[in-house]
């Protein structure tokens, strides 16, 4: 067992402390006033509705759990799906190594008081040999994330994964069905899509197939937002401004989040007021000057931003169509 | 503090807000990825990165001279710029003032209907893209009428690239009427109209110089006054989607409401099984109520203890649903392979996987005229209507009043593919059984102190079925069951006295022994049916009209020459003698059954220990309960 060879740990490294402070988030839902919009109960509604249909039909469904906001809201409705019971699946989380300290801090609180079962899984023989995202460039995501994510789906069985996926990220993910088909190597293959007609979801698979269900496929960066003000969600609290050491670096804000962050001649981490719009690995994920600490603040700024979401990812825009590519490869 | 007052606002805007479902449906080179990308740029819908990106790209790949080309907005695969076509559907997000827009972006090519299908069965609206130059095109016609058929009733028709014929009033009113004239044979929907150009935005969001003779609507003025609500029916549809059981105190079932409302404490009835509860408690994602209405996602508890599967329908008493195994329904084939009468198939209806097949196709729709043209099979992009047959009864409504369970897929047994698309019209006549009151299976089992039961022998001539089918039935007479032998030289001798012996013809000899044996075993007895049935595919078109639970299916196994040395009807002899042809085994195929429930090896067992064998299955499956 070479690099096939899986590990897991949740608790790994030396580096990672072992209390981070968590800020509470306040509470405007109650002091709003506001109900929900029915555009957005309805997106409610069929999120529960997916989630439903795949857990009934499917032997071995996860939950992938990225920890950042759309998987806090897919956890949230997952919980309401099947409430009172409590959820009748677990959650798995691909380890990249390079995950921001506060993230892993969140994840383990969240599965404790929720009582959740969470799986951790990382490529172990990629960590053996040293890959990180300053040495292997673009092979880096290939390796700890979808040989990872595809490790960690074949190592418990899970013949169904839910993610928090939604079509208004990237053009690729606009072309993607609710429950998306994969083949035994986890690929996807964009012309050979099922027709979804109605919310007749038709489950049937061959033996090896895979599924990947998107409840969140219709939800806007505002719906998400929208949401978690309502229903109150609990979030890394990365996503909320707070004076943070950083460097710039090719135009973006990385954070120094520990010591193994190469600083290049002449760099030298600044405390700036940042917080972050999408969460992955640190080295590879840019900060945004940000005043925002309550969720309205981040809406309204949101509201204001002229730039997309993924634009805050470096891991995306390597070459053109590369979410497509990724997404035929196995990832998400 | 000003985050706190923008976003006050924005939240309170977006209260006021519906949501429409649309599709864009046109023609190749109508300008359909124009429009759409023009649409959400002018709305402001498009973050900087992503247009500068198509900015980039414009120069690579752009059709626009050095201007932008908006196509290249939503066009996201690789591989359909490199072919400069669109694919597949793409969901697009944007929202005004007033209402938020879900747009599904239909393609235009070949496989047309499949992704037709896919975004009008969620959609309320269509806009329909013509090109100016060239007018109503007969692919155009035919989308709105798949959107029409899955029960789109507004369309927006988009008159685009009227720069290319110098934005006359005359050619845009010529082409109007005879588009009206066209949409007058899809049944009840109206149709609006707007002259535009997607290239350079004039009449989509913003209004037009070159245009100003035009004095209707924008294109988005028209989309935000639309209807935006779905059809909701008055009676109460709760399929059962998921039950909950975390202990043995709780059972709670889970579903989204499809019609009408419900109540705690409302008498309900599950169908097609039959029974009836009362509502305990009803959760809902906001937390426990009193009642909750169509749209919403619930789990309720009922007041008795029942044992209610995925796929049954919660109903009140006073409306339920249609409880029965036969029914015709409209059907968008978008297979390769042709629908064939006869042919085994899954339906996936609300929840359910039922096996079936379509007893016959009745028509062809000729989406060019709308005429319904005879026809004997469905071929791909197909729309037509079939009577269907399933294994189990199944509850369902018309789709006109109940769309989710009036509407179901077609799914292919091997490769799982889905082939098509159903809208139930209607059941058919003398089995529109509301279940309630109806004598059932269970009841009359009950009575006769027995589990009914379709026991198919099959197997070569002369392996022995007849034989051991009697001896059975006798041996069952004498332990006091109901029971009752089909024999193939019997049945052929009177009900299928005027088939012969071709292909069609046995198969249509095994269906009607089939469905004999079904409503023997609905009566409550042991059917006991001894036919060849030498195909796989055969004895899978038994089993989807008899229905898996009923079917014993049992190999009477027995060499090709030992059968023929017993010829106990002188067959082999005639066949040998060349006065019988196209016999199973010698010049007709014959596949031997992979996995049957039972194999009877008739040169080891003799006639009473065959017997004991089905005797002690039939045990075993608790057939012969004498409680």
């Amino acid at each position: 067992m070479s690099l096939e060879q899986v590990v897991t740990s949740t608790a790994a490294f030396a580096y990672m402390p072992t209390s981070v402070e968590i800020v509470p988030l306040r509470d405007h839902a109650t002091t709003s006033g506001l109900a929900m919009p029915r555009s957005l109960r309805a997106l409610e509604t069929e999120a529960i509705h997916v989630f439903r249909e795949v857990a009934a039909e499917f032997e071995r469904p996860v939950l992938l759990y990225s920890i950042g906001k759309d998987s806090s809201v897919l956890l949230h409705l997952a919980c309401k799906a099947f409430a009172p019971a409590p959820l009748p699946f677990p959650l798995l989380h691909i380890e990249s190594g390079w995950d921001f300290r506060e993230m892993i801090e969140f994840r383990d609180r969240t599965a404790r008081d929720q009582g959740l079962d969470l799986r951790v899984h990382y490529n172990a023989a990629a960590r053996v040999a040293g890959v990180t995202p300053f040495s292997h460039g673009a092979a880096y995501a290939d390796l700890v994330l979808t040989t990872a994510l595809k490790q960690g789906l074949d190592r418990w069985g899970f013949d169904a994964a839910f993610g928090g996926g939604r079509r208004d990220e990237e053009k690729a993910r606009a072309k993607e069905r609710i429950l998306s088909f994969r083949d035994a190597q986890h690929r996807w293959d964009p012309r050979n899509q099922r027709p979804e007609l109605w919310r007749h979801y038709n489950g049937r698979i061959a033996r090896g197939q895979k599924l990947r269900a998107f409840p969140l496929s219709n939800w806007t960066e505002a719906d998400i937002w929208t949401y978690i003000h309502l229903e109150n969600i609990p979030l890394v609290p990365l996503y909320f401004a707070k004076p943070r050491p950083v460097v710039r670096r090719d135009g973006a804000l990385i954070m120094v989040d520990d010591e193994r962050l190469p600083l290049h001649a002449g760099e030298q981490p600044r405390l700036e007021r940042v917080r972050f719009r999408t969460l992955g690995c640190y080295p590879l994920t840019a900060a945004t000057p940000s005043a925002a600490t309550t969720v309205p603040e981040v809406i309204a700024e949101l509201l204001a931003s002229k730039e997309s979401e993924r634009s805050g990812r470096l891991v995306d825009s390597d070459q053109v169509a590369s979410m497509e590519r990724k997404k035929a490869e196995g990832y998400f | 503090m000003g985050g706190e007052i923008a976003f006050r606002r924005y939240a309170e805007g977006q209260h006021a807000k519906d949501l429409l479902r649309l599709i864009t449906c046109g023609s190749v080179d109508d300008g359909k990825s124009t429009l759409i990308g023009r649409l959400l740029l002018d709305t402001g819908s498009l973050p900087e990165d992503v247009v500068r990106a198509a900015a980039r790209d414009s120069e690579r790949w752009g059709t626009n001279g050095d201007q932008l080309d908006v196509a290249l907005l939503v066009d996201g695969l690789q591989s359909e710029r490199e072919q400069g076509i669109t694919i597949d559907v793409a969901h697009r997000y944007f929202d005004t003032a007033r209402r938020k827009f879900i747009l599904a972006d239909t393609p235009g090519h070949e496989q047309y209907t499949r992704n037709m299908a896919t975004a009008a069965s969620t959609a309320t609206a269509a806009v329909l893209l013509l090109d100016a130059s060239r007018g109503l095109r007969p692919q155009t016609l035919r989308h709105a009428c798949i959107a029409r058929l899955m029960g789109v009733r507004q369309f927006i028709v988009a008159v685009n690239k009227m720069d290319l014929v110098g934005h006359d009033p005359a050619v845009y009113a010529q082409i109007v009427a005879t588009t009206r004239e066209a949409l007058a044979r899809l049944p009840s929907h109206e149709a609006h109209f707007v002259p535009l150009v997607a290239r350079s935005g004039d009449n989509v969001v913003g209004r037009s110089a070159a245009l100003d003779w035009y004095t209707g609507p924008t294109l988005l003025g028209l989309l935000e006054t639309l209807d935006s609500s779905e059809p909701e029916a008055p009676e109460l549809r709760l399929p059962v989607q998921y039950v909950a059981r975390p202990n043995e105190h709780f059972r709670g079932y889970a579903g989204t409401i499809s019609g009408g409302q419900l109540q705690v404490g409302d008498k309900v009835v599950a169908l097609p099984a039959g029974v009836r509860s009362q509502v305990v408690s009803i959760d809902t994602a906001q937390g426990p109520r009193q009642q909750a209405a169509v749209g919403e996602a619930v789990m309720i508890t009922l007041a008795d203890q029942l044992d209610l599967g995925r796929g049954q329908v919660l109903a009140h008493l006073a409306a339920p649903p249609n409880v029965g195994t036969r029914f015709e329904a409209e059907v968008v084939w978008m297979a390769p392979q042709p629908l064939v009468a006869g042919d085994g198939l899954e339906f996936k209806f609300a929840h359910r996987y039922v096996a079936g097949s379509a007893a016959r196709v009745v028509h062809r729709v000729d989406v060019a005229d709308l005429g319904a043209h005879p026809a004997m099979t469905l071929g791909l992009n197909d729309v037509g209507r079939c009577e269907f047959v399933l294994a189990e009864p199944i509850a369902f409504d018309s789709y006109d009043e109940h769309r989710a369970t009036g509407s179901f897929a077609i799914i292919d047994r091997v490769t799982h593919q889905t082939l098509g698309a159903g809208l139930v019209r209607s059941a058919s006549r003398g089995r529109l059984i509301a279940a309630p009151e109806q004598v059932t299976r269970p009841q009359r089992a009950a009575q006769k102190h027995q589990r009914p039961a379709v026991v198919w022998l099959n197997g070569l001539s002369g392996s022995g079925k007849s034989t051991i089918g009697a001896a059975l039935d006798r041996a069952l007479f004498e332990r006091g069951h109901h029971s009752y032998l089909l024999d193939g030289d019997g049945l052929r001798q009177g009900l299928n006295r005027d088939l012969g012996f071709s292909p069609p013809e046995r198969r249509e000899n095994l269906r009607r022994a089939a469905e004999a044996a079904r409503l023997l075993a609905d009566a409550g007895l042991i059917v006991i049916a001894a036919f060849i049935s030498p195909l796989q595919s055969d004895r899978d078109a038994v089993r989807a009209i008899v229905g898996a639970e009923l079917l014993v299916d049992v190999h009477v196994d027995a060499p090709l020459a030992e059968c023929e040395r017993r010829d106990p009807k002188g067959h082999y002899r005639r066949v040998r003698a060349g006065t019988l042809r196209e016999f199973t085994g010698i010049d007709a195929p014959y596949e031997p059954p992979q996995s049957p429930d039972l194999r009877l090896d008739t040169l080891q067992l003799d006639l009473a220990a065959a017997v004991d064998r089905l005797l002690a299955y039939l045990e075993a499956d608790g057939c012969l309960a004498t409680a």
